[in-house]
């Protein structure tokens, strides 16, 4: 029934004109195509930001090159950070939470439609207001252009004395206006959630990736503010006579990276959690078993969340803290292994005793776990600190970082991407392209970013437009440089598939990977109401329920 | 399919263990041989890079281990329990959880960062808790965009882009006890075979220590982002054997050379405004924003190691600053060429 409605509407829709369409996008509160256009301007920026990347990796193939004169340089890596993570990965957040949370939970939309379309508008807009600075900042000769004091601002550089003309005032601006975006999304996933479920599903019957949008959201909430005030304080320092990060009027350099980092750390969690949450979607299911022990994996969740918002000095350790204060950040960063063990564990024990389907949802899923583990064990040396003294500002910490955000964050959504585009969009994903993205963009990464681990135990630092000749940096950069340009390829072939496989991909029908969850109840893509009857679920796995009436999950839990 | 699951699974292995020997042993020996100029911090040739090294050996030793185990549980779940043909009829048995494998998984984490939490904290002490002996060399280094100036209050000497300090050897300790200060933005102070790196922080001093054991020139660069030239504010540090380094400490505290081979430079220098940021002891140049360049000709480098310190280099660096170091705070000062010759004469005259 379901089904021939959609087929219907999708009938209609392409006869619909391009404008009609494009309005269509303007106006709509729906959470679906709200969560698309989230997902689709991520992606957007994931290539203009990736191409900077792949700019300075050109740079810095050989010593001493001039393809990009030092302010380029500079203001691509601000750029870079700043895009990745306020504009692809937030958005990517907010994207998947909007677009699975409501059908995940049997509701017909989220908590507050108008405020959601709000929030993707204030995204779109800070980020346009961000790029426009390109353009828009010129100040003093010489200066201005598109910020370029680094994705994490550190004062006093970002004073008037340091940073003329207008371009901090965009990245500031900008930032803040994506973080109201953030905060309303985070607000109303939250309010989704918590209000919205369908008869049955209890906060334990929740699918884990539910579960897990909620830890992050509530993070949201908790770490972004602590920037936007930095942010407002660093505007009163450069417009109204503040002194907050003056060093020149006895203000806090110091007291700048704090605030920052209250937020920033949390802000590492608050992107890998959502590819935590995909990865327990398809790890079960691929492996054709329920998660193993899911109230601990909520726990655990719920603790790295807790645990994430004391652990932020970690990224200080060479700002010259007392040896107790250094101590005590150590010690936090540690306990953060302990959860997040436990969830690679509980991912382990779901594969052990199942029978794992290698599809592109999974091989993700495996590749995010090697990954993963690695990001997490360099996450550990650096949390000794006295190591971190030497780790820190190196290409050792790029590496690392990339690791958990490429490694980690990217390939997890790749994983859901995979596996939830037949639902977006009612087609698969072809899978020999696939396969070509993913072996591509495996051996891409791993040519970047493990040879950046090298550079820095070599005392490379980070964020330096060029080198010399016989720092023993220039074989492990030219490597490094020709990783960054497989992966453009790999992302090359990917966005060609989703945009070939929208119109010629196999038809996927509702429930193409036999999976557990109440999206794939619905048909491919789910109408506008979601459900035609509101759902009533018995356990964690309704489905499987439906599948197997002899032997129901009820049952059990 | 199977086979094609199958085969996919073996290239992956293979690729990772073929890979992973390659990378280590192409960057074995960079990183832990004694290739010269290479800033290795696995190459130590002092405290405290040497415990930091020690600790991170064993740090390493553990997270192999945790590598192995976890990935080979990986490896063997993926092998072991892949999709096989004829699976399809029927799903594996549903397993919910474990308390007991639950606990076990907990437990043994705790333990292992038990054990860092220890080697951390006692390593931590032993850095930052030493106090400096009367022998030790004091020296305070002003991070500014973008170069290094240094000095020895204690000796009297004000010099730049180059720390010059004892070695330790078996006549006793003598470490170098360094005060950070900034004139400007954060930077970050990294010679990666000496120490870790501490941060340059206006409105705040840090200290750290070095005790090098072996003389020699050691590499470093400014480790935190601060601008345009961040990436050519380099460091030097020059390890001299206790008696030589005497000997530099008295050849520094004397004032500009007398040397009166080029009066024409002279009078350019003194007429243009390169003595309102430059200082030359016993002139009346006392300007304090760029280095002193009193004794420049003992410096190995010009503009923070942007170029070595030759005549051309000079000529250049005179002639346009910003055709070396683009964006960088000295301006170009439009000499004609027989000026910048006869500055150059005149700079080098300051031995």
């Amino acid at each position: 029934m379901a089904i021939q409605e959609v087929a219907l509407t999708t009938g209609r829709a392409s006869s619909i004109s391009l404008v009609d369409r494009l309005h269509g996008l303007v106006v709509t509160v729906d959470h679906k195509k709200l969560g698309l256009m989230y997902i689709g301007t991520a992606l957007i920026y994931l290539v203009v930001a990736g191409l900077m990347a792949v700019a300075m990796r050109l740079q810095l193939a050989v010593p001493v090159n001039t393809i990009l004169e030092p302010d380029v340089f500079n203001r691509f890596f601000t750029m870079h950070g700043t895009s990745m993570v306020f504009l692809v990965g937030m958005p990517i957040v907010a994207g998947l939470g909007n677009y699975l949370v409501p059908l995940m939970i049997g509701a017909r939309d989220m908590a507050f439609p108008r405020l959601n379309a709000f929030g993707y508008w204030m995204f779109v807009f800070g980020g346009l207001l961000l790029y426009f600075s390109y353009l828009g900042a010129p100040g003093l000769a010489g200066h201005g252009s598109a910020p370029d004091i680094g994705w994490f601002a550190y004062a006093p550089l970002t004073g008037r004395a340091f940073s003329r003309g207008n371009s901090t005032d965009y990245w500031i601006l900008s930032l803040l206006m994506t973080s109201v975006g953030s905060t309303v999304s985070a607000i109303n996933v939250i309010a989704t959630a918590v209000a919205l479920r369908c008869p049955g599903m209890k906060l334990m019957r929740m699918p884990l990736f539910v579960w897990l949008m909620i830890v992050v959201n509530f993070m949201i909430l908790l770490a972004l503010p602590a920037l936007s005030a930095a942010q407002i304080m660093l505007l009163i320092d450069r417009y109204l006579g503040g002194h907050f990060f003056d060093t020149q009027a006895g203000g806090s350099a110091v007291i700048w990276q704090h605030f920052f980092w209250i937020f920033g750390h949390p802000e590492v969690y608050i992107l890998i959690i959502p590819a935590f949450a995909c990865v327990s979607e398809v790890v079960p299911v691929f492996s054709r078993k329920p998660i193993f022990g899911y109230p601990v994996m909520v726990g655990a969740t719920v603790m790295i969340g807790l645990i994430s918002t004391s652990v932020w000095a970690h990224h200080m350790f060479s700002v010259g803290m007392t040896s107790v204060g250094n101590t005590f950040f150590a010690i936090s960063t540690f306990t953060v292994a302990v959860p997040t063990g436990i969830k690679i564990f509980n991912w382990l024990g779901t594969m052990y005793g199942g029978r794992i389907r290698f599809d592109l949802p999974m091989l993700f899923c495996i590749a995010f776990l090697f990954q993963f583990l690695i990001a997490g064990l360099t996450g550990m040396m650096l949390g000794v600190a006295p190591l971190n003294w030497q780790l820190t500002d190196s290409y050792f910490v790029v590496a690392h970082f990339h690791y958990t955000l490429v490694g980690g964050f990217l390939f997890g959504i790749f994983a859901g991407f995979y596996y939830w585009y037949p639902k977006a969009v009612g087609r698969l994903l072809n899978r020999r392209l696939g396969l070509w993205h993913f072996w591509l963009f495996v051996i891409g990464f791993h040519v970047t970013f493990d040879t950046m681990h090298f550079s820095g135990l070599l005392g490379m630092p980070r964020r330096i437009f060029t080198y010399d000749l016989g720092r023993g940096w220039d074989t492990l950069n030219f490597v490094t440089t020709l990783g960054a340009l497989l992966q453009a390829v790999a992302i090359l072939l990917f966005a060609i598939n989703v945009v070939r496989s929208a119109k010629k991909g196999k038809l996927a029908g509702n429930d193409p990977w036999d999976a557990w969850t109440l999206e794939w109840t619905t048909s491919s893509p789910p109408p506008d109401y979601n459900f035609a009857t509101t759902p009533s679920v018995r356990s964690r796995r309704p489905l499987w329920d439906l599948k197997h009436p002899e032997d129901p999950d009820w049952q059990y839990e | 399919m199977r086979i094609r699951h199958h085969k996919i699974l073996r290239t992956l292995l293979l690729f990772a263990f073929a890979f992973a020997c390659v990378v280590f042993a192409g960057h074995v020996e960079p990183v832990l041989g004694n290739t010269d100029g290479v800033t290795s911090i696995f190459r130590p040739l002092s405290q405290p890079a040497q415990e930091i090294k020690e600790t991170s050996f064993l740090v390493l030793a553990i997270c192999a281990v945790i590598f192995v185990v976890v990935a080979g549980l990986l490896v063997y779940a993926l092998v072991r329990f892949r999709h096989r043909a004829g699976d399809e009829a029927s799903e594996p048995p549903q397993v919910y959880g474990s308390n007991q494998i639950e606990l076990a998984w907990t437990v043994l984490p705790i333990l292992i960062v038990f054990v860092l939490i220890l080697v951390t904290t006692r390593t931590i002490a032993d850095i930052q808790n030493r106090k400096a002996p009367s022998t030790a060399v004091q020296a305070t280094v002003v991070g500014h965009q973008w170069w290094w100036e240094i000095r020895y209050p204690e000796l009297g000497i004000v010099t730049a882009n180059e720390l010059h300090v004892p070695a330790s050897d078996g006549r006793g300790s003598q470490p170098t006890f360094l005060k950070l200060q900034s004139a400007d933005v954060a930077h970050s102070f990294w010679v990666p075979q000496l120490a870790g790196k501490t941060d340059v922080i206006p409105n705040r001093e840090n200290l750290m220590w070095i005790e090098p054991t072996k003389p020699g020139t050691y590499l470093g660069n400014c480790a935190e982002y601060c601008g345009t030239q961040h990436a050519r504010m380099l460091l030097r540090v020059v390890v001299h054997p206790p008696d030589e380094f005497e000997r530099w400490a008295k050849e520094q505290q004397q004032s500009a050379s007398a040397d009166s081979s080029a009066p024409e430079g002279r009078k350019v220098f003194f007429a243009n405004s390169c003595v309102n940021c430059h200082t030359i002891s016993g002139t009346s140049a006392q300007g304090k924003f760029g280095p002193d360049l009193t004794h420049l000709m003992s410096r190995a480098v010009l503009a923070s190691g942007a170029a070595p310190n030759t005549t051309d280099n000079l000529r250049l660096w005179i002639r346009d600053p910003q055709k070396i170091k683009l964006g960088c705070l000295m301006p170009n000062m439009q000499l004609t060429d027989e000026e910048v010759n006869q500055v150059v004469a005149y700079l080098q005259t300051l031995k």
